[in-house]
């Protein structure tokens, strides 16, 4: 039997199970549960990177870590230690990590670059003297140990994860949820107004500090895993796709960690089960995924939500004007067929929109139709008056109080009449009755 | 005078030299002594001298560019001062800060933050509250009774994000009341607000105003100056006059802040800020 290779690449529905259960093998299961922490962690923190505005900073600060890694590992070394233990590399990595923060600070300061000028000059700059560095590295004329490995911080290889470092991402996971349970309001008030936080005698610099460490320190973790090209998805994406679900800081923060940990983890399943792919790729391309259908379906920020009620207004708009134009004619509310054109002429409607219009009346029960003329029923005749009774009022406000000429007041009358809130329109009342009363 | 520039200060002050400034009271909540302020090393305001009278109303006025904010920020610590010296009561900043509410311009924030109207008002407590604790209900009341002093009582719930202009200005307003201050720094409180929101601050203002505060507020409509302030601080980079709105808010005052004749003034600060960047002199 010659079985296609590709067919051949699908792994069973058993595998898919087990893997995702963690029933099957140890190395898998260690590589799920890590990579699940981590993106937990990432997302709770990254709520507030993103928050303060730093989400491209935080981007210089992952990429720069690269020639950290190099350096630690050339002088680990050079003084015979194993260059490539994981706390020598990690250190090195996060040293260049924070001078890139402190360089991009530094040229922000003492020159008239803007934030994305500084970001993109620090962040080009240390990862280019990374990539010089591997090489130098790599070089066995140069460095006697096997800098194989090195090169894998830059995509990720989440596959190498080991037991003790599962250990390592749920200490961080628990760090960010304490840190964002006992900080939370000082981290608030400072990406909220850090003016305020620091007139009130808050040490805003401190605060940053520790945002910026927790940055760090999930950075860094997630070099090996993700990489650190891509680990800034893991920070910036979840937070951004749980914020178009809520309004609330501590839901954001709970669900953001929710989707981080649901990223990590099946995008760690997916790469297990398909061979040679990157688990980190894998992950954010999940992460993603979850992004777009946040953007997309979101009940009130969504973009799905957003059109929806854009249309509802302008459908509310134009069955309006119908109802508007049928009491204005006094004939007890009745429109023929060449009124509705004529409306649908002035108004730029295609015949589509005007059948839409009446459908959307006759279903909310505002107008009759009865051969070819269409009668409105009293709700429907309640309705147009009021709208009459705003355009008018609107109308007069205008005149008198905005210095517009009556002959053209109609134009802008037009929208504004449909969207007045009934505060409004009472303020308007009264404002326009005591005028009406005081003058002679 | 044929270049058009007015003394700073009547001409028998001038000939006695600089030493010869208002004395600095202790009771003053608000003295600023010789201020010079640069921002990128262009000067944007000269030596201000300035003493606030207990238990008043004072508007900052003057037109755009001239220091306004920057002179509120400096006083506050928000801008480095190039020189000179602010004291709260006689006290410098840091002892006296517990004493001062601050209201930011609302343009200075985001207001897409996924917070309440009564989470942002609680942020006036936070400083009593201290770091790590979580805010208590009896905070949290107090902060709901700030905001029912600016009418905003049934917004509390509110995202902040959902309110109008003029709802955002009074919830800054509530969190520096939520502060409980003498001393009240603001930052155009009426800059793009609504008619209620306009009567509402004006209230609060009154109300502070009997209960012995002081207010020191960025003011742009010079048309209320007389109606809501009683005393004027008039500015364009340096202060041009200030004191009692009846005696110092005339038309000659205004002409000498609003004229334009201070273009040598600012010319010289452009020329200084050339200098320090190294440019060649134009």
């Amino acid at each position: 039997m010659n079985t296609p290779p590709l067919i051949a690449s699908v792994p069973a529905w058993g595998e898919v199970l087990d893997t995702l259960l963690l029933r099957a093998s140890a190395t898998s299961t260690t590589v799920v549960l890590g990579t699940a922490l981590l993106g937990f962690a990432a997302g709770v923190i990254g709520v507030f990177a993103l928050l303060r505005k730093r989400a491209l900073v935080c981007d210089a600060l992952s990429h720069a870590t690269l020639p950290g890694l190099c350096i630690a590992f050339i002088v680990g070394s050079a003084l015979g230690v194993n260059g490539m233990s994981m706390p020598l590399l990690l250190a090195g990595a996060a040293c260049t990590g924070v001078l890139a923060v402190l360089a991009i600070n530094a040229i922000l300061r003492h020159t008239r670059l803007r934030e994305d000028a500084a970001i993109g000059i620090v962040l080009s700059v240390f990862f280019a003297a990374g990539v010089v560095g591997l090489s130098y590295a790599q070089d066995p004329n140069n460095v006697s140990s096997s800098a194989a490995g090195l090169g894998h911080f830059i995509f990720g290889q989440a596959a190498a994860m080991r037991r003790h470092e599962v250990w390592m991402m749920g200490g961080l996971a628990i760090t960010s949820v304490l840190a964002a349970l006992l900080l939370l309001k000082e981290f608030a008030m400072v990406c909220f107004n850090d003016a305020f936080a620091r007139v009130t005698g808050w040490r805003v610099g401190l605060i940053d500090l520790m945002m910026m460490a927790l940055v760090v320190l999930v950075t860094v973790a997630g070099l090996q895993a993700v990489g650190l090209v891509l680990v800034i998805a893991m920070l910036i994406i979840p937070p951004v796709a749980a914020r178009f679900w809520t309004e609330r800081l501590p839901v954001l923060i709970a669900l953001a960690g929710a989707l981080g940990a649901l990223g990590g983890y099946i995008g760690a399943v997916l790469s297990s089960l398909v061979e040679n792919q990157p688990a980190g790729a894998v992950i954010v391309l999940t992460s993603g995924g979850v992004f777009l259908i946040s953007m997309l379906l979101a009940p009130t920020r969504g973009v799905f939500a957003v059109l929806r009620r854009r249309w509802a207004l302008r459908l509310r708009i134009a069955r309006e004007h119908l109802l508007e134009l049928a009491c204005e004619r006094g004939t007890a509310g009745s429109l023929t067929q060449a009124d509705i054109q004529r409306v649908a002429q002035l108004r730029g409607w295609s015949g589509f929109t005007a059948r839409i219009v009446l459908l959307s009346l006759r279903s909310r029960k505002e107008i009759t139709r009865t051969g070819t003329t269409i009668a409105l029923t009293p709700s429907g005749a309640a309705r147009g008056e009021r709208v009459r009774r705003n355009h008018a009022l609107w109308e007069r406000y205008l005149v008198r109080y905005a210095d517009v000429a009556p002959s053209h007041v109609d134009w802008s009358v037009d929208q504004v009449e449909h969207v007045l809130s009934d505060e409004l329109i009472a303020e308007l009342e009264t404002e326009l009755a005591s005028v009406t009363a005081g003058a002679p | 005078m044929t270049t058009g520039i007015h003394p700073a200060l009547p001409d028998p002050v001038l000939a006695q030299g600089l030493a010869e400034r208002p004395e600095h009271s202790p009771e003053s909540p608000l003295s600023i002594h010789a201020m010079t302020v640069a921002y990128q090393r262009k000067p944007v305001l000269w030596d201000v001298d300035y003493d606030a009278p207990p238990n008043k109303l004072i508007a900052i006025v003057g037109p755009n560019g001239a220091g306004k904010s920057t002179l509120i920020k400096a006083c506050l610590g928000l801008v480095p001062r190039a020189s000179g010296l602010v004291e709260f009561w006689g006290q410098e900043y840091k002892r006296a800060r517990s004493r001062i509410g601050y209201v930011p311009q609302r343009e200075s924030v985001d207001w897409d933050f996924p917070v309440s109207a009564l989470d942002v008002v609680c942020m006036g407590r936070y400083r009593k509250i201290g770091w790590c604790r979580p805010v208590s209900r009896a905070h949290k009341d107090a902060a709901l009774a700030c905001l029912e002093r600016v009418g905003m009582h049934e917004f509390a719930k509110r995202q902040i994000s959902q309110l109008s202009g003029g709802q955002q200005q009074r919830v800054f307003l509530a969190r520096a009341l939520a502060q409980e201050s003498d001393l009240y720094v603001m930052d155009e409180p009426f800059a793009g607000v609504d008619a209620a929101t306009e009567r509402a601050i004006v209230e609060v203002l009154r109300e502070l105003k009997t209960t012995g505060k002081t207010v020191v507020a960025v003011h742009h409509d010079l048309q209320t100056v007389p109606e809501y302030f009683d005393d004027v601080i008039l500015l364009n980079m340096r202060v041009v006059a200030s004191g009692p709105v009846r005696d110092v808010f005339t038309r000659e005052n205004l002409q000498r802040t609003y004229g334009g004749r201070l273009t040598l003034l600012s010319e010289a600060a452009e020329a200084m800020a050339r200098a320090a960047s190294g440019e060649m002199p134009a």
